[in-house]
């Protein structure tokens, strides 16, 4: 299995799944706990996380700030709807650029694996028109190229 | 030439020009060919006018061309016109590549053994 991928299933949602060396514990903990987060989540060179506060419980927020200087910033906010430790995180989340984009419902399994962990994150976007929306704006022919880049990469 | 990537008013233009759902969907029906001005409004409960201006926001930013054809008024995707996106998206896609791949770096850090309280 590569180590990446993304496939459209229904109508309005996008899997992403990868393989982590690590066990479904300490995955799951670096989806919640801020001083792991935000070591990871901003991505992009340059880029930091100034605020990155994470209420793990069922009903809590969190909000995720992300600033690229002169590249800009954007916030990430949401709701945790379901945690089950090292198994499963759902949660709503949001795009503040800086008017809030409709939630995106998102539902992240920790399954334990041959190879340590095997991460399911399924984003459902608000209808199949935004999802459409999108693909056809060619958001997912970007993302395709990155991961068979990364399959170069990888393999 | 100063090159600041952050100052751009065209990209800016564009990035409001996508931010709406109406004059997203009048570029999906453009992708398949040109359109009349009325045919585009047609799905929309919308007057025509507000189309048009919606339109014409589209052509600001770059987006459509208009043109006549005959009596009737006609849209087209501009050539190339997401090609200025396509920098943005490789972000978008960036992102859950390097995240990931910087997440193998910090469970690195996270020994099994120190799971839950240390």
């Amino acid at each position: 299995m590569p180590p990446l991928q993304l496939m459209l299933e229904g109508d309005a949602d996008v899997v992403v799944t990868r393989q982590f060396k690590a066990p479904p514990e300490n995955v799951y903990r670096a989806h919640l706990e801020p001083e792991l987060i935000c070591q990871w989540m901003a991505s992009w060179p340059g880029w930091t996380m100034p605020v990155c506060e994470t209420d793990s419980r069922e009903g809590g927020a969190f909000r995720f700030e992300f600033d690229g200087g002169e590249e800009g910033a954007f916030t990430t906010t949401g709701e945790y709807i379901t945690l089950t430790p090292s198994s499963l995180i759902v949660h709503v989340e949001r795009m503040h650029m800086p008017d809030p984009a409709p939630d995106s419902h998102c539902h992240t399994t920790f399954e334990a694996s041959e190879t340590g962990t095997l991460l399911t994150l399924r984003m459902s976007l608000p209808d199949a028109e935004t999802r459409q929306g999108m693909m056809d704006m060619g958001i997912a022919d970007g993302m395709e190229l990155s991961y068979s880049k990364l399959d170069e990469i990888a393999s | 030439m100063v090159m600041d990537e952050s100052v751009n008013p065209r990209l800016d233009r564009l990035f409001s020009a996508l931010a709406d759902s109406t004059r997203r969907s009048i570029l999906m029906k453009l992708t398949n060919g040109d359109e009349g001005v009325m045919e585009l409004a047609a799905p929309f409960d919308m007057s025509q006018p507000a189309i048009s201006r919606h339109i014409k926001v589209l052509e600001a930013a770059g987006l459509v061309t208009r043109h006549r054809q005959g009596t009737h008024r006609m849209c087209r995707l501009a050539p190339d016109a997401l090609g200025e996106i396509e920098p943005w998206l490789d972000i978008i896609a960036d992102r859950y590549r390097s995240n990931y791949n910087r997440l193998d770096a910090v469970l690195e850090t996270m020994k099994p053994s120190q799971q839950g309280d240390d």
